[in-house]
Parts: C-alpha cells; sequence; structure tokens
C-alpha cells in the first residue's frame, strides 16, 4: 500500500518536472509545490528531544499552512549491512528522492564496526557544504548584539579526510587534501547563495600565507567563480585577522566561505557570538539539489521527555529548508513569529532563562504567526 | 626640547592623589641582585615592516628614558627578503634575545614566511601569548586571565606540501612526541612557576584520532608530573565558542601549532585586541619578544602613514624581556607605567577607541615613568 503511494507520487513529480522552471531549480534541480501536490520532505526526528522538537516544528507549520508532508524516518536498532551503520537504506533513499529533508539531534551509539551517523549521511548523500546563518537574535541578549553573518563550510574534504599514520614510532603525519573540484563546488555554492538571499560580499578565509599551495589552490578556486558574480564583493582575510575581527566586531562580515577545519571552528565560534548550539540552525548541501536541514546541538539525554527542550534551532533550520525551496513569504512569517516570541520574552524554554515549556512555547508562535 | 617638556609638567601638575594604590609603583623588598648583572647586554632588533618601526623606535624611546641595561643591535629584514640575512642570524646566535617588529608574510608567493624559518632555525618551540584584561580599557568580556603557548614548530605548519595530479594538492601535518612533550613540559612548568591553576589541551582528536592523538597522550603523561596542576582537554571547536561566552574558565591553555594561532588570536580579540597584548618566542637557547598575536599583520598602509600604530603590545613584550634578562625592578617599572597610562585612558590609539599617535602614547609612558 504505502509502495504504491510512493510510486504515484514519483509519477506526479516526474510529469511535474517537465514544466518550465527557473535557472536557480536547473542548478538545484527541484520541483515546486502547488496547493494540492505538496512537498513531501524527509524527517529524522532523532533522540533525546528530537521527537519533542520535531512535534514542534510539524505543529508550526500545520498552523503556518506551509505545504510540506513528513516522510518520518527513525535510526534502527541494527546495524543495516547496505549501509554500515544504523540508518537504514529506506532512510537514505527517502532524503534522495524528496531531497529535502529536516534531521533532529542524533546520539551516536558507541562502539565499532559502524560508521558514525553524521558520516554515513554526508557520504552517502554527498553533502558538500555546510551552511549556517548566523544573526543575533533580538531579545536573547548576548555581548554581541549585531551579528548577521552566514557562514559556509566545505565539507567533505580538507583536513578532515581522515588519512592519518604513524611514520615511525612517535612521528604521526596526518594529510590535508584541497581538490579544484571541490573547492569550486562550494565556491559555487556560496556565491550562488549570497545572490539568492540578498547578500553583498563574500569573504574567503584561508592561512595562504603559510600552506601556499593547499589554500592557495582554494583561494585560486574562489577568485574564480567570484569572477562570474561581478555585483558580489569578494575579499580575502587570513584566519587569525578572521578569528580577531569577529570577535570584536561580528558586523564586518557578511558572507563566509572556508575549506573544512577553518569552517568548523569559525562556525562555532559565530554560533557562540549568538547565543550558542542551542539557537544555531544549520543546513547541509548536496550533490543535486539536496539539502539536510539539521540541529547541530546534542541530544540532552537529561531533559528528554519533560517538555522542556528549546526548539528553536530545529524551528530556525527547518525555516532555513523553507528558504532553500524558495517559499520565502513563509520562511520570513515563521522566523518573524520566532524572533517575536522570544522577543517579546514572556515565553522562553529554560535555556534561554524562562520557565515555559516546549509546548507553551510552540504554541506562543503559532499564535504569534 | 618643547616635547619633553610638556609631558615633564603634565607630569607635575596632573598627578593626582585619585591614582588606585594598586597602580603606584611598588619596589620589590625581596631583590638582590649578583654582582655584575647590571652590565648592559646587548639584543637584537629587528625593525620589520610596515607598523614595525614605528613601535619598535617607541619601545627605544622608553628604554633610553629609564636608562636600561640594554643596548640594540638594529638590523634591516623586511617580508620581502627569501631568507633571513645570515648577520641577522647571527647576532641573534650570540645576544640569544631578540625584539622584532612584525615581518609581513606574503600571501600565496614562493617565499616561506621569515617568521617560521626564525622559529625553526633557532628552534623556539613554545611561542607565548598573555591575554589580560587591561584595567581602564572597556572591552565586551571581564575576567580574562588566559596564556596560550603554541607549539611552534610542527603540525601544520611544517610547509610540506605538493600537487599529486593537477587539481589536487597535499599539505602534510606532522606531530611527534618529542615536540609535543616539550611544549607541554613547558607549559606545565610555566604554570606550575607562575601559581596558575589550570592547563588545557586544546586539539581535535575526535576526528584527527592519531594526530592529535599523539599531542594529548603526550600532555596526559607530563600532567601525570604535576598532580597539583588541574588539567583537562577541550575540543576546538567548542573552546572557541567558549572562549566567546565564557572565557573564565581558561587558565593556561597549550595547542598543537595551527590551533594555538587561532585560539591566540581569538583570545586577544576578547581581551582588547592585538595592539596590547604581549608575547613571545621562547627555546632552549633563544627567546624572540615581538607582539603577541597577530602572525603577520602588520598593520595597513594607514595606520603607518599617520602614525597611529599602538605600541602598548611591543612596549609590554620588552618587559617580558627584560624580565627575560634578569632586569625585574626595570620589567616592573615599565609595566606599572604602561599599565597607568591605559587605565587613565587619555592617550589611547584608535584600535583602542581614542585619538592619539604613536609618540603621544610613548610621551605618557614615559612621563609616568617612576
Amino acid at each position: 500500500m504505502i509502495m504504491a503511494s510512493q510510486i504515484m507520487r514519483r509519477l506526479l513529480r516526474s510529469q511535474q518536472a517537465n514544466s518550465p522552471a527557473r535557472v536557480s531549480s536547473l542548478l538545484l534541480g527541484r520541483t515546486f509545490s502547488t496547493e494540492s501536490n505538496p512537498i513531501v520532505a524527509t524527517l529524522f526526528p532523532g533522540d533525546g528531544i528530537g521527537p519533542e522538537i520535531a512535534e514542534s516544528v510539524k505543529q508550526v507549520f500545520r498552523a503556518a499552512d506551509v505545504p510540506i508532508e513528513w516522510e518520518e524516518h527513525y535510526v534502527g536498532k541494527e546495524i543495516d549491512p547496505r549501509t554500515q551503520s544504523f540508518l537504514t537504506w529506506e532512510s537514505l533513499e527517502s532524503v534522495r528522492r524528496n531531497k529535502v529533508g529536516l534531521k533532529g539531534p542524533m546520539a551516536t551509539p558507541i562502539g565499532k564496526g559502524h560508521r558514525s551517523l553524521n558520516l554515513t549521511l554526508r557520504k552517502e548523500l554527498n553533502l558538500y557544504a555546510n551552511v549556517r546563518p548566523c544573526y543575533s537574535l533580538p531579545g536573547y541578549k548576548t555581548r554581541y548584539d549585531d551579528v548577521d553573518l552566514v557562514t559556509i563550510r566545505e565539507n567533505t574534504e580538507g583536513e578532515y579526510s581522515g588519512l592519518e599514520h604513524q611514520v615511525v614510532r612517535g612521528v604521526v603525519e596526518s594529510i590535508k587534501i584541497i581538490t579544484r573540484q571541490a573547492s569550486l563546488r562550494v565556491a559555487e555554492y556560496a556565491f550562488h547563495y549570497a545572490t539568492a538571499h540578498g547578500r553583498a560580499r563574500v569573504s574567503a578565509i584561508h592561512k595562504a600565507n603559510i600552506m601556499q599551495k593547499t589554500d592557495g589552490l582554494f583561494l585560486k578556486c574562489c577568485r574564480e567563480v567570484a569572477e562570474k558574480y561581478p555585483e558580489i564583493t569578494y575579499e580575502e582575510v587570513v584566519i587569525d585577522n578572521c578569528c580577531m575581527m569577529l570577535v570584536k566586531n561580528p558586523a564586518l562580515f557578511d558572507v563566509l566561505v572556508m575549506p573544512n577545519l577553518y569552517g568548523d571552528i569559525i562556525s562555532d565560534l559565530c554560533a557562540g557570538l549568538i547565543g550558542g548550539l542551542g539557537l544555531t540552525p544549520s543546513c547541509n548541501i548536496g550533490e543535486g539539489g539536496i539539502a539536510l536541514a539539521e540541529a547541530v546541538h546534542g541530544s540532552a539525554p537529561d531533559i528528554a521527555g519533560k517538555n522542556m527542550a528549546n526548539p528553536t534551532a530545529l524551528l530556525l533550520s527547518a525555516v532555513t529548508m523553507l528558504r532553500h525551496l524558495e517559499l520565502h513569504d513563509k520562511a520570513d512569517r515563521i522566523q518573524e513569529a520566532i524572533l517575536k516570541t522570544i522577543a517579546e520574552g514572556k515565553y522562553r524554554t529554560g535555556d534561554l532563562g524562562g520557565t515555559s515549556t516546549t509546548t507553551e512555547f510552540t504554541k506562543a508562535i503559532c499564535d504569534n504567526l | 626640547m618643547a616635547r619633553r617638556t610638556l609631558p615633564i609638567l603634565k607630569q607635575l601638575c596632573a598627578r593626582s592623589p585619585s591614582l588606585s594604590p594598586g597602580l603606584g609603583s611598588t619596589r620589590s623588598v625581596t631583590y638582590m641582585p649578583r654582582p655584575g648583572d647590571g652590565a648592559p647586554r646587548p639584543v637584537t632588533l629587528i625593525a620589520g615592516d610596515g607598523i614595525g618601526p614605528l613601535v619598535t623606535g617607541a619601545v627605544e624611546q622608553v628604554m633610553d628614558a629609564m636608562h636600561a641595561p640594554v643596548y640594540f643591535e638594529r638590523f634591516e629584514c623586511n617580508g620581502e627578503m627569501k631568507s633571513v640575512p645570515p648577520e641577522v642570524m647571527d647576532s641573534i646566535k650570540k645576544n640569544k634575545v631578540c625584539l622584532k617588529g612584525g615581518l609581513m608574510t606574503p600571501v600565496g608567493g614562493g617565499v616561506s614566511s621569515l617568521n617560521v624559518q626564525l622559529r625553526k632555525e633557532l628552534d623556539l618551540f613554545a611561542s607565548l601569548v598573555i591575554c589580560f584584561n587591561l584595567p581602564g580599557l572597556p572591552t565586551r568580556h571581564e575576567n580574562v586571565d588566559i596564556v596560550v603557548i603554541r607549539e611552534n614548530t610542527e603540525g601544520e605548519y611544517a610547509g610540506l606540501e605538493h600537487e599529486v595530479v593537477p587539481g589536487v594538492v597535499e599539505s602534510l601535518k606532522v606531530i611527534t612526541k618529542f615536540c609535543s612533550e616539550r611544549v607541554a613540559k613547558y607549559a606545565f612548568e610555566y604554570a606550575y612557576l607562575n601559581n596558575r591553576k589550570t592547563v588545557t589541551a586544546v586539539h581535535k582528536a575526535n576526528i584527527m584520532k592519531l594526530a592529535d592523538g599523539l599531542f594529548l597522550e603526550s600532555c596526559r603523561e607530563v600532567a601525570s608530573n604535576y598532580p597539583s596542576i588541574k588539567y583537562n582537554e577541550i575540543i576546538v571547536d567548542n573552546c572557541c565558542m567558549q572562549l566567546v561566552s565564557k572565557p573564565e574558565q581558561f587558565d593556561v591553555m597549550v595547542t598543537p601549532n595551527l590551533y594555538g594561532n587561532l585560539v591566540a588570536n581569538t583570545a586577544a580579540g576578547i581581551a582588547g585586541g592585538t595592539g596590547v597584548m604581549p608575547g613571545g618566542n621562547v627555546g632552549a637557547d633563544h627567546a624572540i619578544f615581538e607582539q603577541g598575536a597577530s602572525a603577520g599583520n602588520v598593520g595597513n598602509q594607514k595606520l603607518v602613514e599617520q602614525k597611529k600604530a599602538n605600541p602598548v603590545a611591543l612596549l609590554l613584550s620588552s618587559a617580558m624581556m627584560l624580565r627575560h634578562l634578569q632586569f625585574p625592578s626595570f620589567a616592573d617599572r615599565l609595566e606599572t607605567a604602561v599599565k597607568r597610562v591605559i587605565s587613565e585612558g587619555k592617550f589611547m590609539t584608535k584600535d583602542l577607541g581614542g585619538t592619539s599617535t604613536t609618540q603621544e602614547v610613548v610621551d605618557a609612558v614615559i612621563a609616568n615613568l617612576d
């Protein structure tokens, strides 16, 4: 029964794909929704507080009339031999088919003989760019009030290739790989993102004065792509200057594009500027236009099931997903409702200094829509 | 002549009783030099590029005013050179102490960084950056008192890169037990000698299991020799996040090369900026003192032209140098004078929110020397 409806849906969507589409959707390879034909998105609620905050997202989307239908998948209890991890083949196929997904926090099971869940997703879906929009939440005061930047991090190679070996006892080598193909890919996405979201400046972060060939190649690729987008200002900043400028004056930056390791550190630094991982949205972009939005915080097993979790990160990630789908008006409405609720300060969860429950917070957002 | 009398007049008129007692001159009552300790010591001085000549000139003026027992052997060296000139190297090897402005490293060119070359040849294996809140300097973060000790010779800065095929480049990050152990030993020794309570190792061993794993192993071994010092480990991205939200939890941090660069610059940024943080590179036999953070950033052209570079960092580094040369009284006087100038807040350069030029700050420091 389920198989039949899936085949039907696939047929319907392939028919729709033949209709004229804009250039950007060709680049990202997806279809549009109509009132009668909602977009199907995969949802991984995850572990710990995952199911509660996923429920929040579903509620808010229902209240906002977002034309999305959720296909829920859970992490399995045994290792699936086809994927070498706890994520089943069906789950991955679902994301490949739907091209959009939302992932809650997943606790990595301890043990050997399987790949980590994040690594499986990244390799199987070829998720090459990690996008984190960081903006100060009005009403939640941190030391920085004027943060409004986006970090785009290359997610497949660089220092995280995992190629290490011991040369002799006490001497270890770790190999950092930069390829033209991956750098071009992430630079293309960065400039495309800047154009699509009205951003004026893209900064490439590097350490090419020391690592001349590797980061030099990354910079060369960024420069090539920058030439194709003359209306966007392009600059290059050495990473130690970037760190310094970020903590002194984050308003100096707009879109940042970086290789893997620097991206990891800088995106977490920016998350710290706005209030931590519990409030930061994140989205992974894959080949063929796949977008998997995720909440980057942990699964918080200690407050699981107690209706205390803060759904902001997952909600803002879902908003990022909507923007990727070009449902900008819905995305704006939901984002405004979230920011308004936090700014008002009447309903805030424990980690923001309030006493509301998850359900109260969600209801306040729905009311503010 | 008028330039020197004005600050003296100001000092005579404006020596207000509102100076907090903590910043008053504190002559140590327990200092006994050995006979001959006062003999003048030669120090190699590399002015460098950009704001380098400006700030090293400031140090020379202050040393002159204090009649400190150091004399400088000046050498010309700039970032465009292919390698450090041999006479500079010989001078440093003879004097064992050097004070450096900034040496610029051109991006992407075929020239290897002169800073890195100096560190490798002289085997300066530890680089310190001391980040602390200066009283009188408003920052977003309070209670910052962090010392970042960074391994200075290997890691990602080994310089071993090659193109495998066109479009694919590899860079080798090398971690050895020998280097990790000696920097860990230095860090714990520093904590022990300076009455510091905690040493934190910064790493990314969840991803780079062998390389950073080896670094952590060395740190843990050394930690077991110092049971009175608390030791903990933190992943580098979490570390940066904690630095911007709760910097008071960190005390001494020991890191491999690249992370140390980032962490030191972040910590310097939250505590007041590169213009005020002192630092130095130290090895078994030699020491080079320079501005703490901002490797290779020698300021922009406008700063040089308007002569508005901040000399505080290099002045504090030269106080470190005086202490290293075992002239603690001069070091104390210089440190106190600089702190007084900052806390009064009248003469501050642009990066600290003021409008003074370098020369005005130097004059203020000289005026505040006692």
